[in-house]
Order: structure tokens, then C-alpha cells, then sequence
């Protein structure tokens, strides 16, 4: 709180110094991590992204809908796309469309955008979070790894009915 | 009694009027006192309507409770966002820069008309928001006000106004240092936390330009002016700003730290430039933080998002952990040139733990680092938030940085603030002791609650997770934990709030005698000035206990980090 002394820069002690090399190793550290796991792990945040409109999404949407639709569950169609396709999901407004059906261990490209909002694609439990964004296509490279039920939450707030976004994806 | 502060000759044909604090005999400039005192009452007011709104949305997310219904959930968790994150920290900032660029430096307020303009457009800006998410229901957009969500022009122009306000109030901290070094009111360098305060008024000053860039086209499309406006640019602008503006509290929180480990305990710094390089990493480094929200969003690639959220090499983080170390080695030094040696942590034993300004200093540097910072540094790391974005582990870790740090330490501070500068006695002396740790205790029940229910996918800003049906049944005893944490740590801000008000509000206005409140009658800042340095680089005097106690907090923060990498490698593969 006081003015220091006229001359203030002096040389630090060992213990400052012991610390400051420890705390910098450290932060090296942390910083090497990531691009180690760019190239060694297999959970990464995807990158490929193209401009889209809603209408353009949408129209691209139902002709994906149309050729491999397999059921219904509550009007909403079930999907089921042949492993190592494009696959698209639709955000908008209280709703994710359509539901998919995918296959265990096989990978799939799977495109998402919004027709409105922002939205955010959190499926659970696996736990995995994406940004939705209008105009952008996003495109996650994805291979399921457990089969089940999964749902899709949208984790970014989009207005009142924000809480009753919910959807799904079908592994088998 | 000796003075701590140099005897300049106030400005002989200068108009001011000034007093001298009777315990710092530093001269205390009216305008600067009436600023410091209207700027900590908004805060203290916008604190308390931002904690109702706390009560009420905890308490609908705690699940067997679930009081509001949607609506009335997602209003009142804009308000509590404009009014805690925005709000309550900016006014609190903005009357410890008038307190830091006058008293502290013995000089006086060379701008006072601006300031008040700049107080008056931040109290209209801050209340106007209040009010048009209150009244009209299409400002429920929440306090980020994402786009193309579509608030009314008057919600984007009560930003702007708050924030033209904050950027003046922080032009005349600038002018204020100028005039003073000008006339020579202090010698040499800036006092420590005044350069602290510095580094938060710079941070603040493109902090807010940034805010413009979001929040001015915002209003210009909601006004029919603009036709597009990208919500992933605007994204990147707001956080331009959401992001750095807790840099600014970070700054602001830091400088009080110092001010507080002085207050109570006479803290010398060990090493005056250990801690302003500390500062300077954040000046540096921190702007780039704002790619820490954006780091699962479309459009970005690896390289551009690990560069930033690293803050280029973890440079803002080595800040960080630089003062986390700095100022627990000042206490250590202070309380062992006292004669407190024994062990490794005799130093500890003996300080003043009953005086509210050292109990808020603990509960906030220990909430802050061991569970914010920690936190905050896992979930930036780009892979890791493919886990974590917009769960509920990003609440978590905020208010630990936010509220339990910075909150807790700027309310110990206020207590200080109530004697020197509002002139009345502090009253519930016994409250405010235990308050710290009332609020404290209850803050880390809600991080821990929210952390814990965000690691099992509970999403953050949701009215009723149970919709989705994948929920684990856990999660109703994180949620419930969360709420219980939430009624404590409320009960802790009435504590605050009850203890400021009938402070200020009875009794008669009375010059302050001494420094600590409840500790003891002698005046710590008096005696730092008496340390020597034999004091501090005597053997005896080594910190040996605080080295110890950080190298304790590295491995802690070592086994959270690789346990995060460990659980992402357990997900599906995607890339």
C-alpha cells in the first residue's frame, strides 16, 4: 500500500527462484500437452467447419432423411446411415432432428448446424460438447465406442424453452 | 505517531477540501471520498439484488425443490449475471481506483466531474438492465445475450451506457496518477497495489473497447439498422470482453490481497519485482484468454486455440502461481520477524485468524487458487473442454474465482473501507469475523456441487435436467448439495450486507482510531514500514512453510489435470 523503497529491483531469493522454475517447468508442461494429444490421442476437438444457411442445411437435412430413413419415434424420423457417411443433425428451436442410428466401432461424419439460435450439442452420458451455431456446418468425425441410448441435451441457452431440447442418437 | 505518509504541501490555490486519516495520515481528498462512498453503495445494492436472484435460481436447480417455473428461472438468472458479474464488481473497482489514484498516493481527485458522469452513467446503464429484463420477457436472453437470440435495442443500449460509464471512471484513474506524479504527492515507483490497481485499469480500458465491438453492432441489428451480424464474431468479441473483464477482477482482487495481508499482519513484499513482473504476466498475456470460450466452437483451428488459451505458454497462469507464493511468503516473513519460528508453520498457528480482513484474505486466496484456478486451467485446456463446455463445471469453477475469491476479499476489504473512509465505527464486529467464513464455507458446497454434477453431464443455464431422462440419480445429491452450499453462502451475503448497513446507517460519524477491528490496537501498516531487510532475508525468516505449502498445491493441481486427460481418454473417439 506504501511507496516502495527508490530502488526496488533487486535479485530473487532461492525460494522465489526454486519456485518460478518449478512453476515454469510446469506451464511448459501443460502447454506441451496439448499438441501431444493432437497427434497421439484420439479425442479431439474438431476442426472442419463450412458456411451454410438454414435453408441450404435444411434442404441437405431432408434429402439425408429421405434415403435412409428406417422408422419413426414421436414423428420424429430414425435414420439410419451406412458407417463412414455424412450424416446430418439439425438444431433449432426446441428440437434435434432427425434421430440417428449408428453402428458400434464404425465412423461416421457427422455434420451439425443451427436453424435459429445458438444451441449446444452435449451428448450424454458419454459427455462429449459442441457449439452450434447458425451458418456454420460443423463437422465432428465421430466413432461411437459404447452402444446404447444416448441422448442429445442442448447445453446453450436458447430461450425459454431451452430445458425441452432434448434428443437422440441410437447405437448399435 | 510517525506519519506513513511524505509531508507534500497540498496545492496551495487549489479549491479542494481534504482531511487527514487520523490511523494512515494520508490525506483523504472529499471528492475522492464521496466517489469511493457512492461507488461502494451501488456495489453493495446491485450485490443484493444480485443475491436474491441467487437464492431463488439455486434454489429451482436444486432439484426436490425446483421453486420458480421456467420463466421466472431464466429472467432471474440474467438479472443475477448482470447484476453480480457486471454490476457488483465494476462499482466495487471503480471505488478502489478512486481510493488507490487518491489516498494511497496522498492526492486528490483531479477529475471529479468526469468521475461522477461516469458514476451516473453506470448506476442508469446498471439499473436500466434490471429493468428491461424484469419488464419485458423478450430480454430473457441471459447476461451473455448470445445472437441471433434477439433482445429490445433499450437491453444492448443499458450495457452500452454502463460500460461508457466504467471507461470514463477508469480514464480518470489514469489522470488522477498523472496529476499526482505531476505534483509530486508521491516518490518514485507506484505503491504495489496501486500498480496492481494499474494493471486492472489497463486490462479494464480494452477490456470495455472490446465489449463495444460485441455489444454496439448488437444494438445497431437490434434496431433494425444493422441486417446481419455473425453470432460466432460476435462470440469472439463478447468474450473479448466477458473474458479479460475477469482479468480486471483478477487484478483488482490481487492488489486487495496485498492490501489486506498489510492491513493485518504488515506484510513487506518479499520482492517488490517478483510481484509487479507477476502483474505484468497478466497484462501481457491475459487478453488471450478469451478463446477459453470458444474452444469446441465451428470455425476454429487447433493452432489458433491452443496459442490462446495458453495465454502463449501459461504465461498469465506463471502470474498467477508467482503471487500465489508471493504473498503467502510476505505473511510468513512478516509473522516469523515477529518471532512466530516455530516449524514450518508456527508463522500460521499465530495469525490473526479472528480479524474479518485476514479470515477473508485465507478463505479467498484458497477457494481462489486451489479450486478456480486449478479448475479454470483444466477446463481451458482445448481437448479437455470437449468434457466440460457449458456443463455445469464451468459455474463451478467461476464462482470460485469470482465469488469466493474476489467477492470474499472485496467484502473482508469493505470492512476496512466502513472506519477510513466512511468514518463510522464498524458495528456487529463479531459478524463480521465469522462472515468470511460463513460465506466461504458455503461457496465451496456450491462449487462442489456444481463440479460434481457437471463431470455427470449436467448442462449449466437449464431449468429441469431431468427433461433429457439420462441423468444418473446422483446428481440429486450434487444439485442438492449445490443448494444447501447456496443457502449458506446467502446467509453469509445478509451477514455482509446486515453488517455494512447498520454500520453506516446509526451511529455518528466518527473519525477512525486504529487500524485492526477486533485483533489488536496496534497499526500493522506502520510497523511493515519498520521491516528491515535483515528482517526478511534473515535465515529464521525464510518461508520455508508457504514454499511447502505451494509445492502441496502443485500436486494437487498435477493429479486434477492428468485425472481430466484420463477421463477424456475414456470417451468416444472424434476429431
Amino acid at each position: 500500500m506504501l511507496a516502495p523503497e527508490q530502488n526496488w529491483w533487486k535479485p530473487l531469493g532461492r525460494l522465489e527462484k526454486t519456485w518460478l522454475t518449478v512453476a515454469l517447468v510446469w506451464c511448459i508442461f501443460l502447454t506441451v500437452m496439448m499438441p501431444l494429444w493432437y497427434y497421439m490421442g484420439k479425442q479431439n476437438v474438431p476442426a472442419e467447419t463450412y458456411r451454410t444457411t438454414p435453408q441450404q442445411y435444411a434442404a441437405t437435412v431432408n434429402e439425408f432423411v429421405a434415403q435412409y430413413q428406417v422408422g419413426e419415434e414421436n414423428s420424429i424420423p430414425v435414420v439410419a446411415p451406412p458407417p463412414g457417411s455424412d450424416v446430418y443433425l439439425r438444431a433449432s428451436a426446441w428440437q434435434w432432428y432427425p434421430i440417428l442410428q449408428l453402428e458400434k466401432g464404425k465412423e461416421y461424419r457427422l455434420h451439425i448446424s443451427s436453424m435459429d439460435y445458438a444451441h449446444g450439442f452435449s451428448l450424454q452420458p458419454v459427455n462429449i460438447n459442441l457449439e452450434v451455431l447458425p451458418g456454420y456446418d460443423y463437422v465432428a468425425t465421430i466413432t461411437p465406442t459404447s452402444s446404447g441410448e444416448f441422448t442429445i441435451v442442448c447445453n446453450e441457452y436458447c430461450f425459454l424453452g431451452h430445458h425441452t431440447m432434448v434428443g437422440k442418437i441410437i447405437v448399435k | 505517531m510517525a506519519t506513513l505518509a511524505p509531508t507534500f504541501p497540498w496545492t496551495k490555490d487549489s479549491k479542494d477540501d481534504y482531511r487527514t486519516c487520523p490511523v494512515l495520515t494520508l490525506k483523504v481528498d472529499m471528492h475522492a471520498e464521496r466517489l469511493i462512498i457512492a461507488n461502494a453503495v451501488m456495489a453493495v445494492v446491485t450485490l443484493t439484488l444480485g443475491g436474491i436472484a441467487a437464492l431463488l435460481i439455486a434454489l429451482t436447480r436444486w432439484q426436490a425443490i425446483h421453486l420458480l417455473d421456467a420463466t421466472w428461472f431464466y429472467r432471474l438468472l440474467t438479472i443475477h449475471g448482470i447484476d453480480m458479474l457486471i454490476a457488483w464488481m465494476v462499482f466495487f473497482e471503480m471505488a478502489g481506483l478512486h481510493f488507490g489514484s487518491t489516498v494511497l498516493l496522498n492526492a486528490r481527485h483531479a477529475a471529479p466531474k468526469a468521475a461522477w458522469l461516469g458514476f451516473i452513467l453506470m448506476t442508469v446503464g446498471g439499473l436500466m438492465a434490471n429493468f428491461v429484463v424484469l419488464f419485458d420477457p423478450k430480454n430473457t436472453v441471459a447476461y451473455t445475450a448470445y445472437l441471433p437470440l434477439k433482445a429490445s435495442p433499450l437491453f444492448y443500449l443499458s450495457y452500452i451506457l454502463f460500460a461508457v460509464g466504467a471507461l470514463i471512471a477508469v480514464i480518470t484513474f489514469f489522470i488522477n496518477i498523472v496529476v499526482a506524479k505531476r505534483e509530486k504527492r508521491f516518490e518514485g515507483s507506484l505503491p504495489l497495489v496501486v500498480f496492481g490497481f494499474m494493471t486492472a485499469a489497463i486490462l479494464a480500458t480494452y477490456t470495455l473497447l472490446q465489449g463495444a465491438a460485441a455489444v454496439v453492432p448488437a444494438f445497431l441489428w437490434s434496431a433494425g439498422i444493422l441486417s446481419n451480424f455473425d453470432p460466432g464474431i460476435y462470440r469472439n468479441f463478447f468474450w473479448g470482453f466477458g473474458h479479460p473483464a475477469q482479468q480486471v477482477n483478477l487484478a483488482a482482487m490481487i492488489s486487495i490481497w496485498y492490501a489486506l495481508a498489510q492491513i493485518t499482519v504488515g506484510i513487506r513484499p518479499v520482492n517488490e519485482k517478483f510481484s509487479r513482473l507477476a502483474f505484468v504476466l497478466y497484462l501481457f498475456f491475459i487478453n488471450l484468454g478469451s478463446a477459453h470460450h470458444l474452444l469446441v466452437d465451428p470455425g476454429l483451428s487447433f493452432a489458433w486455440k491452443a496459442v490462446n488459451t495458453s495465454y502463449a505458454m501459461y504465461l498469465a497462469v506463471l502470474g498467477s502461481m508467482m503471487h500465489a507464493f508471493s504473498i503467502p511468503a510476505a505473511l510468513e516473513v512478516a509473522l516469523r520477524a515477529k518471532g512466530y519460528r516455530k516449524g514450518l508453520f508456527g508463522w500460521l498457528r499465530n495469525a490473526p485468524w479472528g480479524e474479518p480482513g485476514f479470515a477473508a484474505l485465507v478463505v479467498s486466496m484458497v477457494m481462489f487458487g486451489w479450486i478456480g484456478g486449478v479448475t479454470g486451467v483444466v477446463i481451458g485446456t482445448e481437448q479437455i473442454n470437449l468434457l466440460v463446455h457449458n456443463t455445469m463445471r464451468l459455474p463451478g469453477h467461476f464462482h470460485a474465482t469470482v465469488v469466493s475469491g474476489t467477492t470474499t476479499a472485496f467484502m473482508g476489504f469493505t470492512y476496512y473501507v466502513i472506519p477510513l473512509i466512511f468514518r463510522k465505527e464498524l458495528k456487529l464486529k463479531k459478524w463480521a469475523v465469522w462472515q468470511p467464513y460463513v460465506f466461504g464455507g458455503g461457496m465451496l458446497l456450491v462449487s462442489l456441487g456444481m463440479i460434481v454434477s457437471g463431470l455427470q453431464g449436467v448442462s449449466r443455464r437449464n431449468w429441469d435436467i431431468t427433461f433429457a431422462g439420462v441423468v444418473p440419480g446422483t446428481i440429486e445429491l450434487s444439485l442438492a448439495i449445490f443448494g444447501i452450499g447456496a443457502i449458506i453462502a446467502v446467509i453469509g451475503g445478509i451477514m455482509y450486507v446486515t453488517v455494512v448497513l447498520t454500520s453506516i446507517l446509526t451511529g455518528p460519524r466518527l473519525e477512525a482510531s486504529k487500524l485492526l477491528l477486533v485483533s489488536g490496537d496496534n497499526n500493522p501498516v506502520l510497523e511493515s514500514t519498520k521491516l528491515t531487510e535483515h528482517d526478511l532475508e534473515s535465515k529464521q525468516n525464510q518461508p520455508k512453510g508457504s514454499f511447502v505449502l505451494v509445492i502441496a498445491f502443485l500436486v494437487w493441481f498435477a493429479v486434477y489435470y492428468l485425472t481430466n486427460w484420463w477421463l477424456l481418454g475414456r470417451t468416444w473417439f472424434i476429431r
